[in-house]
């Protein structure tokens, strides 16, 4: 049965696989039209390549180009440069209703006036589908989005979430090459978006389809993806895992975008034992990995707040080291957050767990030491 | 300070006086509309004589045997309602299609469309029944039946475009990428999920064609030539005295009406909820 190999491609899809036809592949592509007179180019030059059974996020801010570029992936924007390839096959010129991928989109755009089983059997009966086979296969999407017994509903007598389910079910029926998410999960509450987070996620490994989601929220695609691009101004800043993109930001911007991040910027002192040294004098020197290796050059360097770990005396060993004075304390809950002034007059965010033995390491006014291990700062590209 | 307590306490008894001024009003004016054609409808019963048909002379049933008494009368009636349908079609294809253009694009000549769109239905009828005519003449085109369907169809067109424009701006856009991207040709589209869509509009709109199409006298009368229809017979009828026959027909003519209004509003209703 066809759900069995889907499982297999799941499976397969935890480890990267190489030797598979990519399910889509980008190359070059660039949308621009024409706004008052000027040409907007609304996606940049795009190339990417997506694997078969990958859970793979497009992730910007809004008007970054990953809608548009999603667009094209479904054909409902035209490239004006570029190819658009499905399973290795241009896809480029092809109408949206030729191309073996299917959407949800954000308003879910289910047709208000047909009941839930017949916007389900909706593809299946455009693909000249034998009656019995759309009966079967509508029954089985509707068990897996847990819709059983509301076929006769209509779209706007259901919640929001189930709404969404049968979106999503009526996408998924046609076994598509592909199933393009457009913020499916915007209008939910928080809530139901965490509860429906999960719920993609298990359906994805039940369907093992391709998956790809368009989001601008970063833990969500934190949280679901294999592989997240993260976009801006219609280019991709970033395409990596999320341990990678939270852990190695490629650029300011995705340090930015990406959770909380402190950025430093110095000097390189001198390069020592692969790495390159910013010396901040009597307060505290900056290690960086994979820094360019030449003494001079100015770099920027990001540290995420909860690597830093506070201290009153200068921590002793190869670490990075900044002294510097609380301005702020917050307590939320799980851990404390301080905002620490250094001398340069940048302010970094630390965060502390709070843990049995932390009682308030620091308070308003204190003058503080901030360590982190030297793997944990990166220079990046600006 | 008394004027802070002074609302509460005259609030309740004024909202009552209110409410019984309201259901007052609300049945004057009930009456007010609807006297002209309960007198249309008793005077098809009316026991008169000679052909005038003003006076009140006791309830009969039998002009209902007579009801084609006046061929002419009746061919006028059948031209009529063969022109409104007529007309109705062709207003209704090309007002959804315009209504559609209007509604989805931006193009080079929205703006003035839209423009002629209410020149069209805020022009005064006797102007445009006066330059029709003259236009017809002008080109050498013989009055009669297929110009009313013509100047019918000009006149009602904006109405239908303009109902099915405001349907169309309502409308999903994405609604329609959704079934492109399920597979649908765009003609598939349309049938499957745009028309049903905008088939409230359509329908309004058609059915305003209709009944200014069915009803319609100054236009008609400068553009029909030798063509009679419904209104035309009974004015020139006037001066001779109108026979209850016209009644019966108005009558008929006004149930049908009401039934297609009660249908449309009860599918509407089911198609909401």
């Amino acid at each position: 049965m066809t759900t069995n190999q889907a499982g297999v491609g799941a499976a397969d899809a935890a480890a990267p696989v190489v030797s598979a036809v990519p399910a889509i592949e980008l190359d070059g592509v660039v949308k621009e039209y024409p706004s008052h007179g000027e040409v907007v180019q609304a996606v940049k030059g795009v190339s990417l390549t997506i694997a078969e059974g990958e859970f793979f996020s497009l992730l910007g801010p809004s008007g970054c180009g990953k809608t548009t570029t999603m667009r094209m992936i479904a054909g409902f924007e035209d490239p004006s440069r570029g190819t658009v390839k499905l399973h290795g096959k241009d896809v480029t010129d092809v109408p949206p209703n030729k191309r073996d991928v299917n959407m949800v989109f954000q308003s879910y755009a289910l047709f208000p006036h047909m009941n839930v089983w017949e916007n389900v059997a909706f593809g299946l009966r455009r693909r000249k589908t034998p009656e019995a086979e759309i009966k079967r296969r509508v029954g089985e999407m509707l068990e897996i989005v847990d819709l059983t017994g509301k076929e006769k509903r209509r779209p706007r007598e259901m919640s929001g979430g189930q709404q969404q389910r049968v979106a999503l079910a009526r996408a998924l029926v046609n076994r598509p090459r592909a199933l393009l998410l457009d913020e499916p999960l915007g209008a939910l509450d928080l809530k139901l978006r965490q509860a429906m987070q999960t719920e993609l996620k298990r359906i994805q490994r039940e369907v093992g389809i391709t998956f790809v989601y368009v989001t601008h929220d970063q833990s969500e695609a934190l949280t679901m993806s294999d592989r997240i691009a993260v976009m801006n101004h219609g280019l991709v800043e970033q395409l990596a895992g999320p341990r990678e993109i939270y852990e190695r930001p490629a650029t300011a911007f995705v340090a930015g975008f990406i959770g909380t991040s402190n950025l430093l910027s110095g000097q390189v002192e001198r390069v020592d034992d692969g790495f390159a040294v910013l010396d901040l004098g009597e307060c505290g020197q900056v290690l960086v990995a994979g820094a360019p290796q030449k003494a001079g050059e100015r770099i920027e360097v990001t540290v995420r707040p909860e690597k830093i770990t506070i201290s009153t005396d200068r921590p002793n060993g190869r670490a990075s080291a900044i002294c510097g004075q609380v301005t702020d304390v917050a307590y939320l809950g799980t851990y404390n957050s301080y905002a620490v002034s250094l001398s340069t007059g940048v302010e970094v965010t630390v965060f502390q767990q709070n843990a049995l033995d932390s009682s308030t390491t620091a308070e308003r006014g204190d003058s503080v030491w901030l360590s982190w291990q030297p793997q944990h700062s990166y220079a990046i590209g600006s | 300070m008394t004027t802070q307590t002074l609302p509460g306490r005259t609030r309740k008894p004024r909202t009552r006086l209110g409410d019984r001024l309201l259901h007052i009003y609300v049945w004057l004016v009930l009456a007010w509309l609807l006297a002209p054609i309960a007198v249309m409808i008793a005077f098809g019963f009316n026991d008169t004589q000679s052909k005038s048909n003003v006076n009140w002379q006791g309830f009969t049933f039998k002009w209902w045997g007579h009801l084609g008494d006046y061929p002419d009368l009746t061919g006028a009636v059948i031209n009529s309602i063969t022109i409104a349908l007529a007309a109705t079609a062709i207003t209704t294809a090309l007002g959804t299609l315009i209504g559609l253009a209007l509604g989805r694009y931006r193009f080079k000549g929205a703006g003035p469309m839209n423009l002629v769109m209410f020149a069209a239905i805020s022009s005064p009828e006797l102007v445009m029944g006066a330059s029709l005519l003259s236009l017809f003449v002008s080109a050498g085109v013989q009055t009669g039946y297929v110009t009313v369907v013509i100047a019918h169809v000009l006149f009602s067109l904006s109405f239908v475009a303009v109902t099915v424009r405001a349907r169309v701006v309502g409308l999903d856009p994405s609604l329609e990428e959704a079934a492109r991207d399920l597979g649908a040709s765009t003609w598939t589209t349309f049938w499957r999920v745009t028309f049903p869509m905008i088939a409230p509009g359509v329908i309004s709109g058609a059915l305003l064609a209709f009944a200014l199409s069915i009803d319609d006298f100054v236009i008609t009368q400068f553009t029909s030539g030798a063509t009679t229809t419904f209104p035309l017979w009974i004015y020139g009828a006037v001066r001779q005295g109108v026979p209850p026959q016209v009644n019966i027909l108005g009558t008929l003519i006004f149930a049908v009406g009401v039934v297609i209004a009660i249908t449309n509003s009860v599918l509407a209703r089911r198609r909401v909820t």
